[in-house]
């Protein structure tokens, strides 16, 4: 369907971003990629006063590899990210787990914070950042402020975010070498969005053991779930096929997807488990 | 609002209201009707155009996004007179029946190709998993793009 009718600006700096976001009152919305928001503006979801295109703002498309972790600003694309070099040592989850965003002409213009902000329980994105403890840095009409991914994601589509608040980046926290992780996820076709999906890691201590683990769900909640059970029963463990089998099991035990075309809820459920248990299997088996 | 932006290496600009998409500008204000529109939502790829050397969603980028930037549709593609090598292999192969993802099909993987010359086989068929075909089955259209390579790893200075 053709889109509503809207104004448009593509300011210079953050500051009249900002004061833009405020002058329409909730009523104006950021537009990064649009790779999401057309299509939601096609369908009627959402039918905004005004966009204001993030594109002239400099310095929101950089990769910074440093003793923190991996910072990813906000306009960062797919695209970047599967083309940066040096991602693929330090955080080797994240372009793994991005090679399953969409398709390749999507991938030249969808963006890292408008994926983030549109908070698809079924993207990939928004699980990695809440698997990964990731904080999102955002600045608004109040200032500055950082929020740590647990407290982003509130509902399907939804975040904490204000309306005048745009996202500027996220910082993915450094792996210690120790590390050892998975990513599953099973879509009927390459690109389209996960029917289910898993991201796994866990540490490696000095007896061998499974230590600090994190294990993310896509599309089986409203919001990117962590799966608390399953990472209980991986702790303090050595994650052979015992441990794997338990940990999938408390998995398909702990969430409680809804049911649709595309998949009932007893099948999503299922399917957790048998993603995770590839995922484990996939970290054991890696070198670090 | 006024944009200016260049199509197959014309300068053009148009008087377009914000909601207007890349792939209805060319349409409907410069008449390049070859660009297609299928869902006006991203998922069948038949409007894709090349901007700035990537291949894009013409349907979602508005027009207004396209500022400054340089354009390549699917009448773009060849500047001389008759048909590309990838065009030629498509001819060859019968990678087209209906024509209407053609256009797309085509610059998606003249995006690909120019970028990717080796591209594999594998990496051609991930490629187009976003742009739907109701005719062919694809594997023509596959086949055409392998047999196509060679034309773009000579244009890349390959021997
Ligand atoms: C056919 C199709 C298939 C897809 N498949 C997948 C898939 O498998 N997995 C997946 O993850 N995604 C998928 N996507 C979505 C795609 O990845 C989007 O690019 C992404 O979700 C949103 O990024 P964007 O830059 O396009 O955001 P936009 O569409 O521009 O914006 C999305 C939302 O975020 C807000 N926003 C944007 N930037 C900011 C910012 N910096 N600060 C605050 N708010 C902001 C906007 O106001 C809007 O509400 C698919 C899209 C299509 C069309
Ligand atoms: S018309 Fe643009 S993807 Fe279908
Ligand atoms: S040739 Fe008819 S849709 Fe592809």
């Amino acid at each position: 369907m053709k889109l509503p009718h809207f104004e448009y600006e593509a300011p210079g700096t953050l500051d009249e971003a900002i004061a833009l976001l405020v002058a329409g009152d909730g009523m104006a919305r950021p537009i990064a990629g649009g790779q999401s928001f057309v299509p939601v503006m096609a369908f009627r979801l959402a039918e905004p006063s005004m966009l204001v295109d993030l594109r002239n703002i400099p310095g929101l498309n950089k990769i910074e590899i440093g003793a923190e972790g991996v910072r990813l600003g906000a306009m960062v694309r797919w695209r970047d990210i599967l083309d940066h070099a040096g991602l693929k040592t330090a955080l080797a989850l994240l372009p793994e787990a991005i090679e399953h965003v969409a398709h390749y002409q999507i991938r030249n213009r969808g963006t890292v914070g408008g994926s983030l902000a549109h908070a698809d329980p079924a993207a990939e994105m928004p699980t990695i950042a809440l698997t990964c403890d990731a904080v999102i840095d955002v600045v608004g009409a109040k200032g500055k402020r950082s929020i740590r991914a647990g407290d982003l994601f509130i509902g399907p589509l939804m975040t904490s975010l204000e309306s005048d608040e745009i996202i500027v980046s996220v910082l993915l926290p450094a792996w210690p070498a120790t590390r050892r992780w998975g990513f599953q996820e099973f879509s009927r076709r390459r690109g389209d969005f996960a029917l289910a999906g898993v991201a796994a890691f866990y540490d490696v201590d000095a007896s061998g053991l499974a230590q600090n683990a994190h294990i993310g769900a896509i599309s089986v909640g409203d919001t990117p779930l962590r799966l608390t059970k399953a990472e209980a029963v991986l702790n303090g463990r050595k994650i052979d096929d015992a441990t794997i089998a338990d940990a999938t099991a408390a998995a398909s035990a702990e969430v409680d997807p809804n049911g649709d075309i595309h998949a009932s809820a007893r099948y999503r459920k299922a399917l957790v488990g048998t993603l995770l248990s590839r995922a484990l299997n996939a970290a054991a088996n890696r070198k670090a | 609002m006024k944009v200016t932006f260049t199509v197959n290496g014309a300068a053009v600009s148009a008087d377009v209201t914000p909601r207007m998409t890349l792939a209805d500008c060319l349409r409907h204000e410069l008449h390049l009707t070859g660009t297609h529109i299928g869902c006006e939502h991203g998922v069948c790829g038949a409007c894709t155009v090349i901007v700035n050397g990537d291949a894009v969603r013409g349907c979602l980028m508005l027009a207004v996004q396209a500022q400054g930037a340089s354009v390549t549709t699917v009448e773009g593609l060849s500047l001389e007179e008759g048909l590309t090598p990838l065009q030629e292999a498509f001819k060859h192969h019968h990678a087209l029946q209906c024509g209407f993802c053609t256009p797309g099909m085509l610059t998606t993987l003249h995006a690909l190709l120019s970028e990717e010359p080796d591209a594999s086989e594998e990496r051609i068929r991930d490629v187009i998993s976003g742009n739907i075909c109701r005719c062919t089955g694809y594997v023509p259209i596959i086949e055409a793009a392998l047999d196509a390579r060679a034309s773009y790893q000579q244009a890349r200075g390959d021997k």
